[in-house]
């Protein structure tokens, strides 16, 4: 098959309003007979059930958590990008767009870019009509603050709880829509497979986490809006909860899964302090603009901080290695994520990481204290040579800013950032990854949809901050609810779709076959067990950096680990009771055949680009001597996998990307 | 009005309203207590006004009385709900970690104190409105037939706090009635939705006052059991 | 570290449960309270009994799903954290930890320390919101300047992660403070002033039919709020209430 992104024709800045302008309606009365379910209800998910329910169609929702509110998309800290120009620092629809596309490393689809840049500013006016209140300046008007890889302040923000506040407006969206009961909600429901009929995504199976009953719902179309898969790390900033399930059902049933191996390692988390580490927490890019990154710049003294005997502070200016401000003079501490995890990584393999594990570097607030509080006194008339004096302004105008981070920080790590610089080391963070679709948000199954991360998304290779939110906001309030329509169009006389059919037995016959198994399966290992374990492969092999052999070795590893957890898991008490043990094993079950794909699309993907660093793919010369090597000539495309059975046979298909309105350039931030 | 009643917020307003009505009564009573001690003139002048004009036995006393059942009725109404509100109980509660002794226990020193309104009425009151409105003796003197000997208000007033029993029960109920005081007065203020940057010298005054009213009450008591001794 | 664990068991919502005792060893101090509960949840898989059952998934503060009564206090001893953000570092080599499930009627247990807080959800239902369709029209965000100390005071209050701590540690089991930070946040903007006597009325009434005791401003919830969500809230929500009913 063939893979049609189904982009329209015309100029680039016309392509959506023309389709929009062409696309077919579903009339008011017909929507009252249509069924739509969405699954997910985070950014993407929440805000698509709830304009869907506002245009009239019936919404079933779906979540694992015990309340929509309290899907990951809650965690978002910085803020979210939008094409507003308040700051009249010269930008637009186009350099938001053009920033996204670069920052992305040429390995996302134009059109859509240019889509996601246009209805950005409508997510800011739609945001502040219900009432979520984003941070603001004294005259009373939206405040901006810039974040890594751009040049323009374009990120509104909600102190650092940006993505809660645009959650809690999307579950507030959904609450008026419930309240009225054009919602139906299922909470602490999971997704456990897509129902075909006629080669439409016409339902879903699911398991009630409290009674642990199989259900069957039908709809006439299907939304996945769950998120992604940086679990298959093990460690990660993603909730406990996060996993793949949904969309490795959905890839199982035919749609393809994209590039999976594009993962995003965000730079700036809290350095895993132990074995006991269940997950990871990220300090928000934000901290960026003020800490300066830094290692010893002398083993010795790296030695020496890991075995207690020396501090931070005693180490003198000149023996400090602010590797970013040396290998990229002109965007310093600002380089995108991707480029600030790969270095920060090398530093330590290298052997200057600090803290007992060796794996973190510093982040340091001294002289932002110190230039702020210079500013401050003398703002003040203060004595601007009194250090004591200096320190203290210094060290209120970081606590306005950061304050929040800076206690969390402290109530994690026991150490204070005012006084000594923070400890940070990349984490797995994000997956631009996902089920393949096209202009419609529809994958290669019909009638079902992905939004959000759970879909191979507009950021291409490599994401960056404050644009996830925009992306999960635009996909479920302005672009799903036009593009379903089109498709939802023909359904108008279908009428309801029925769950006794013999797709339906078939699908929930397979999920109970699934359950029945691992319950039964009387082995001896716990879940954890198998999945730290996974964690620990795609981290070493899979991780920040690639290279052949180490991807081949790690598609062996998996499948092995795979038939251990097959045959060695235990999972304790029954099937019909809250058993967070089942549910767990289920979601390890699809990270073991994912995390094997995930190697496959690495291993295929000859060439550095974004989150995706291949080792035999730098450039061996030249001012950027050492830096990620992309290789345009053959692989400007998306990869698109299709299911064939097991993950070692799926079908890799291309999808070309053209680039007509931007110059492919190599990224330089040197 | 009556839909307000029935939400919980509509309920803790009329209990913030009709404690500031009781804070009110109490300052008045204290007052004219007060005077007791300066000039038992004076104290018989106000009390036999107090218990003979029109406008205060009809007009406020019935208020007055409505108003101390009302708080009473509703506050342990609303405590019978709050225990409901939590069928199953901690094993390990510590709810002084969070909440001074005074908010946890309204119900208790407002059980004691309506023990001790109990008394105060057996001493006070119910003679008071038996002597008045069932004997039908309006003049308020020790003896009708010999007004030369003046009011009674005083001289009765004085003989009760003989009883050292007595005193110990007004002082203990005092101390507890200033517990109470020292929650509910400010906590009536928030009820009624007022909380904002004058809060914190509003306190200042609630706390100040409701130590200082049962100490003025205790004092009184005091007093006039010593000066009895005395003689 | 070595400590005593009693922690409520209970099979599902219909089952009597109780205080069971588990000794454990080997805490580290930097491992937060939950990944202390995974060690225990590990042992009691290994010896082939079934783990204990609490809600959590963020494990950064924000999610508002963990929710402990940890030695007599919602979210342990420590302030302005929620149990996952709780470290180890907190107690003491042979301590004993009590660990309870949020307690109220308002909040039935489910299974062991996890309960059933559909009730926030369903108070929101009534009323948790502005009347806004999602057209892309709407009027441009910078169209209403809202005075600074507003939109501060109207983010303080949207802070809340309803994780229920306010009930829990309330001797009365009263949502007030759950209730009066949603009601503030939209009081506080202009955008959400429109509709706030309706508002208000409705989430109060779904509130007290939820079964949550009343207020009696003690002040513990704000004392054991992880966001340090502020009594001035309920003031706020106390007035808008009587406003709203002299409307009528």
């Amino acid at each position: 098959m063939a893979l049609d992104s189904k982009i329209p024709q015309g100029p680039l800045a016309d392509k959506w309003t023309n389709y929009k302008n062409e696309i077919n309606l579903v009339n008011p009365a017909n929507k009252r007979l249509i069924d739509v379910i969405v699954v997910g209800t985070g950014l993407a998910g929440g805000s698509a059930a709830a304009t869907l329910a506002e245009l009239g169609y019936n919404v079933k929702a779906f979540c694992f958590q015990d309340s929509p509110r309290r899907a990951h998309s809650i965690a978002a800290q910085g803020g979210i990008n939008a094409a507003k120009n308040y700051q009249g620092d010269g930008d637009s629809t186009y350099r938001l767009f053009y920033d996204t596309v670069k920052g992305g490393d040429y390995r996302s689809r134009e059109a859509n870019v240019y889509r996601l840049a246009e209805v950005s500013a409508n997510i800011i006016d739609q945001c502040v009509a219900q009432g979520v209140p984003f941070a603001r300046d004294y005259g009373g008007l939206l405040d901006n603050r810039s974040f890594g890889g751009v040049l323009v302040s374009r990120t509104f923000y909600a102190k650092g709880q940006t993505g809660q506040q645009l959650l809690l407006g999307a579950y507030s969206a959904m609450n008026r829509q419930i309240g009225r009961g054009k919602i139906k909600m299922y909470n602490r429901h999971e997704m456990l497979d897509v129902v075909k009929v006629d080669g439409k995504a016409r339902g879903i199976i699911t398991r009630n986490l409290v009674t642990g009953e199989i259900e069957r719902h039908s709809a006439h179309a299907v939304v996945l809006g769950t998120g992604g898969y940086g679990n298959v790390f093990y460690l990660s900033t993603n909730a406990m909860g996060s996993n793949v399930t949904a969309a490795w059902k959905a890839h199982k049933r035919g749609a393809h899964f994209a590039n999976p191996c594009y993962t995003q390692i965000h730079p700036t988390c809290i350095p895993v302090s132990g074995d006991h580490q269940s997950k990871l927490t990220l300090m928000s890019e934000s901290l960026r603009n003020d800490g300066r990154i830094w290692v010893p710049a002398k083993k010795e003294d790296s030695i020496a901080i890991r075995e207690g005997r020396l501090k931070p502070t005693e180490i003198k200016e000149d023996d400090r290695d602010y590797y970013l401000e040396r290998r990229y003079p002109a965007f310093g501490n600002l380089v995108p994520r991707d480029v600030a995890s790969r270095a920060a990584k090398e530093r330590c393999d290298a052997g200057f990481g600090v803290n007992k594990t060796g794996e973190a570097v510093y982040l340091d607030f001294a002289s932002a204290i110190q230039r702020y509080g210079k500013e401050q006194a003398y703002i003040q008339h203060l004595d601007a040579n009194d250090a004591a004096v200096v320190k203290k302004l210094g060290k209120e105008v970081v606590k306005n800013k950061y304050g929040n981070l800076f206690q969390m920080y402290e109530k994690i790590v026991d150490q204070n950032p005012y006084e000594t610089p923070m400890m940070i080391y990349p984490a797995v963070h994000y997956t631009m990854g996902g089920l393949w679709v096209d202009y419609n948000l529809q994958t290669s199954v019909e009638g079902l949809y992905a939004i959000g991360e759970a879909n191979f998304s507009d950021h291409g290779a490599n994401r960056l901050g404050a644009s996830a939110l925009m992306q999960g906001l635009a996909d479920g309030y302005f672009v799903l609810p036009y593009t379903i329509g089109d498709y939802l169009s023909n359904d108008i006389r279908t009428g309801p779709i029925s769950t006794d059919t013999k797709e339906f037995e078939e699908a929930e016959q397979n999920v109970r076959k699934q359950v029945d198994a691992l319950v039964n399966n009387n082995g001896s290992k716990a879940v954890d067990y198998f999945h730290k374990k996974l964690g620990k492969i795609m981290w070493n092999k899979c991780g920040m950096s690639r290279n052949t052999a180490d991807l081949e070795s790690a598609i062996e590893e998996i499948a092995t680990l795979r038939k251990d957890f097959y045959k060695d898991v235990r999972v304790p008490g029954t099937q019909n009771e809250f058993n967070e043990e089942l549910a767990k094993a289920l979601r390890v079950a699809d990270f073991l055949e994912l995390g094997e794909l995930f190697a496959k699309d690495a291993l295929t993907r000859n060439e550095s680009c974004g989150g995706h660093f291949r080792e035999e793919s730098i450039e061996l010369d030249g001012p950027q001597k050492g830096e990620a090597k992309r290789d345009d000539e053959n692989f400007t495309f998306v990869s698109a996998w299709e299911y064939k059975g097991e993950p070692k046979d799926a079908v890799l298909h291309k999808e070309g990307l053209e680039y007509k309105n931007i110059e492919l350039k190599q990224r330089s931030y040197k | 009005m009556s839909g307000l009643l029935k939400s919980s917020i509509g309920r803790k307003v009329a209990m913030a309203l009709s404690g500031l009505f009781l804070v009110v009564f109490l300052t008045q009573h204290f007052i004219i207590n007060l005077s007791s001690v300066l000039s038992p003139e004076i104290f018989n002048t106000w009390s036999h006004f107090m218990g003979t004009n029109g406008l205060v036995q009809v007009g406020l006393q019935p208020v007055l009385i409505f108003g101390v059942i009302f708080h009473f009725v509703m506050g342990i109404r609303l405590e019978l709900q709050n225990r409901s509100a939590r069928p199953v109980k901690y094993a390990n509660y510590k709810g002084s970690a969070a909440a001074n002794w005074m908010s946890r226990n309204m119900i208790y020193t407002g059980l004691v104190i309506l023990a001790f309104l109990a008394l105060h009425f057996y001493d006070f009151f119910i003679p008071e409105l038996t002597h008045k409105y069932v004997d039908g003796d309006m003049t308020g003197l020790l003896d009708p037939n010999n007004p030369a000997l003046g009011y009674k208000y005083f001289t009765e007033t004085v003989h009760k706090f003989e009883d050292p029993l007595r005193v110990g029960f007004y002082i203990v109920s005092f101390i507890l009635l200033m517990l109470h005081l020292l929650h509910g007065f400010q906590s009536s203020m928030q009820s009624i939705g007022f909380n904002n940057k004058y809060s914190k010298a509003l306190r200042v005054v609630t706390k100040t006052w409701a130590i200082l009213i049962p100490i003025g009450f205790i004092f009184i008591a005091l007093y006039h059991h010593f000066n009895q001794l005395a003689h | 570290m070595k400590l005593t664990l009693e922690i409520w068991r209970q099979k599902n919502a219909q089952a009597k449960g109780q205080m069971v005792t588990y000794p454990i060893d080997g805490i580290d101090g930097d491992m937060s309270f939950l990944e202390m509960m995974d060690v225990l949840n590990n042992e009691l898989i290994n010896k082939g009994d079934e783990p204990v059952v609490f809600d959590h998934d963020c494990r950064e503060g924000i999610c508002g799903s963990c929710s402990m009564f940890i030695n007599g206090e919602a979210h342990g001893p420590d302030r302005l954290v929620t149990t996952c953000q709780l470290h180890m570092r907190k107690f003491k080599d042979g301590d004993t930890i009590t660990i309870e499930p949020w307690r109220a009627a308002g909040f039935p247990v489910i299974k062991d320390l996890m309960v059933d807080r559909s009730a926030f959800d369903r108070i929101q239902h009534a009323g948790g919101f502005i009347s806004i369709n999602t057209s892309g029209n709407t009027q441009d965000a910078n169209a209403i300047p809202i005075e600074k100390a507003d939109a501060d005071a109207a983010f303080d209050a949207a802070t809340c992660i309803g994780c229920g701590a306010c009930v829990a540690s309330c001797k009365n089991s009263s949502a007030m403070l759950f209730v009066s930070a949603k009601v503030s946040q939209f009081s506080l903007l202009p955008q959400g002033k429109v509709e706030a006597t309706d508002r208000v009325m409705n989430m109060v009434k779904q509130m007290d039919e939820e079964g949550f005791g009343n207020c009696t401003n003690t002040g513990a919830c704000e004392v054991e709020c992880p966001k340090g969500i502020s009594l001035e809230n309920i003031a706020r929500m106390n007035r808008e209430f009587m406003t709203a009913s002299m409307k009528g």
